[in-house]
């Protein structure tokens, strides 16, 4: 199986209280400030590449690949760091498409990753459920409607039935959705499909059980994927132009939640409760 | 400023909450924009659906009831929303289950442009612009669309759901339509619901939730005093993580995004991206050990106690007091 992942970098999103906005009494920000912030891979982008390997390996003898997993993403040259994070965690090449932050919108990276898919043909693009900067959760969707492909969104737990389909536990308010999807097809995970029985492979024995979360990458694997390729387009090259469909005016911080109050014991709770809040 | 197009969220014939919601969004929008307003039921035995919708006070209320969208899948419903959005400026989804997996591939059918997740919104001179929490909801961004169709998804949390107006909106049959290539790729199995006595954790009025100092014996240390409230039980990401409670009960930016009437979070210390989950929650209660715990930043009412010790007692002094 040939899987494509996106993958985007984002500021630190353990420390996304730090992101600064300063905006002019009652007015708006023009742009969140996130100097001094790490960049890090998109979580959820990791689990999809974990999902990824393996759905392309056995679990039992990691190092020879039975699939081919290409990661992509869209930046300036300084990405090019996320990518070879992922090489060295195996992915086995990767793609950065040569834009500048501020040139992007979900729609136009979804147009773009469509046409990077007629070139790369892969037989699934594998991708987070959303980043946790925009926290948009529209790209999947949107490419699968540009490639006319099936889509199958905040996938929990995924079943490879022989490369040719895949059964697919999906999270649903209530409870689990669960579909089979025929390849080529777009799928967005959620942080549950990196549970050590999150993926289910042929080749992986059935008794294998995986570490929880996502594998690291060894010393050795950091150095070699130094040699993995990497290639960089042009988003020309793609033939799309830059249109995007949305504008941000500007940003502005959360109001402050009121600080509340301690209370010193269980009857003291209670009492505010009812007659203060009148909650109970 | 055109008129706006609710797409219902509907599950087994019945109109799910988030959908009022959406609504109500689109009732003040269309208000504030000089506009009207329809809802579009897609689904099969869609009868008290559309009767339940009719009383929204809606312009009209369209129904594709056909046995081919019984089950929820993108590529069977898009189609029927796309051709149905005919004639609308904006098409609003629920930002649930199926509204977040559908509108984006409505946008593309419809070249328009999408507004994901959107917590508010206003009006000038009939454009609409539109709030929306990012960074876990450390920021808020302003946006518009600037294609002739807007798409939107409405969280549900930060809506009061629209009441029944008592009027009745007119019914119109639409047709179903089946043009999507994808659709012959992908079959509906099963929905595995997950069955309990305790209210829906994103429609439940009062969610006592626990951290991983709850410990292995979550739910026997939570249910008492959930079924003492009539509350849904929610987690944080640690005390799912930790295999502790099942992973459908994560409260969070990554799990359910909730605001009931009140929060209970019980041995929680608060990490960023459970709050950006439940801080929308009219009163807010933290019991935890640790007077540090960022979680009292939050919470209307702290308790800087052992939970193991206070939670039976807490238990206890609610039902005398609601006796």
């Amino acid at each position: 199986m040939k899987i494509l992942v996106p993958l985007k970098r984002v500021a630190d999103p353990e420390n996304a209280n730090k992101v600064k906005i300063a905006a002019p009494a009652g007015g708006l920000a023009p742009k969140i400030e996130t100097t001094g912030l790490e960049w890090k891979p998109n979580p959820f982008d990791e689990y999809a590449l974990e999902a990824a390997l393996r759905l392309t390996e056995n679990g039992t003898a990691v190092k020879a690949r039975l699939g081919e997993v290409i990661v992509v993403t869209f930046g300036p040259a300084e990405c090019d760091q996320t990518l070879r994070g992922a090489l060295a965690t195996g992915a086995d090449r990767a793609i950065r498409v040569d834009v500048t932050d501020d040139q992007l919108d979900g729609d136009l990276v979804a147009r773009a990753l469509a046409k990077l898919v007629d070139q790369v043909k892969p037989d699934l693009v594998l991708m987070g459920k959303q980043t946790v900067d925009s926290d948009s959760n529209q790209v999947a969707q949107l490419l699968a409607a540009y490639l006319g492909w099936p889509q199958v969104t905040f996938a929990a737990n995924i079943v490879n039935e022989d490369n040719k389909a895949l059964k697919i536990g999906r999270v649903a308010d209530g409870g689990q959705i669960n579909v089979r999807v025929q390849l080529p097809a777009v799928v967005n995970v959620e942080d549950r499909v990196v549970n050590p029985k999150g993926v289910t492979s042929p080749p992986t024995p059935a008794t294998h059980k995986y570490a929880d979360g996502v594998r690291f990458a060894p010393l050795p694997a950091i150095m070699q994927a130094k040699k993995k390729p990497l290639e960089v387009k042009k988003l020309a090259d793609l033939g799309v132009e830059a249109a995007p469909k949305v504008k941000y005016l500007g940003y502005e911080a959360p109001p402050a939640r009121k600080a509340g109050v301690k209370v010193k014991t269980v009857a003291e709770l209670v009492d505010k409760l009812k007659n203060e809040a009148k909650v109970l | 400023m055109a008129d706006i197009l609710v797409v219902a969220e509907i599950v087994d014939g019945i109109v799910k909450k988030p959908t009022l919601a959406a609504i109500a969004f689109a009732r003040d929008a269309a208000k504030a924009a000089g506009g009207t307003f329809a809802i579009l039921a897609v689904g099969a035995g869609l009868d008290a659906a559309a009767k339940e919708l009719s009383a929204c006070g809606a312009s009209k209320v369209l129904v594709a009831d056909d046995p081919y969208t019984k089950n929820y899948l993108a590529e069977r419903f898009a189609p029927t929303v796309a051709a149905a959005a005919k004639g609308f400026g904006v098409v609003a989804f629920p930002a649930a289950t199926s509204g977040k997996d559908l509108a984006p591939r409505v946008a593309a059918k419809l070249g328009a442009g999408y507004a994901p997740d959107i917590s508010g919104f206003k009006a000038e001179g009939g454009k609409l612009s539109y709030k929306r929490p990012m960074y876990a909801g450390n920021a808020f961004g302003w946006m518009q669309v600037s294609t002739p169709v807007e798409v939107v998804s409405v969280r549900p949390t930060e809506f009061t759901a629209a009441e029944p107006t008592g009027g009745a909106s007119a019914i119109e049959k639409v047709a179903v339509v089946q043009d999507d290539p994808a659709a012959g790729k992908i079959e509906f199995l099963s929905f595995d619901v997950v069955k309990s006595e305790r209210p829906e954790l994103t429609e439940a009025k009062v969610i006592v939730a626990g951290g991983r100092s709850v410990k292995e014996k979550f739910m026997d240390v939570l249910s008492p005093l959930a079924d003492t409230l009539g509350a849904a039980i929610g987690a944080s990401r640690a005390a799912c993580d930790a295999g502790y409670c099942p992973t459908d009960l994560q409260v969070g930016q990554t799990g359910k995004v909730v605001a009931p009437t009140l929060y209970l979070a019980i041995g929680i210390s608060g990490a960023i991206q459970h709050l950006a989950g439940m801080k929308g929650s009219k009163t807010i209660v933290a019991i935890n050990k640790d007077p540090e715990a960022p979680i009292f930043q939050v919470s209307d009412y702290g308790l800087v106690a052992d939970l193991f010790a206070v939670v039976p007692e807490l238990t206890a002094a609610i039902k005398a007091a609601k006796a």
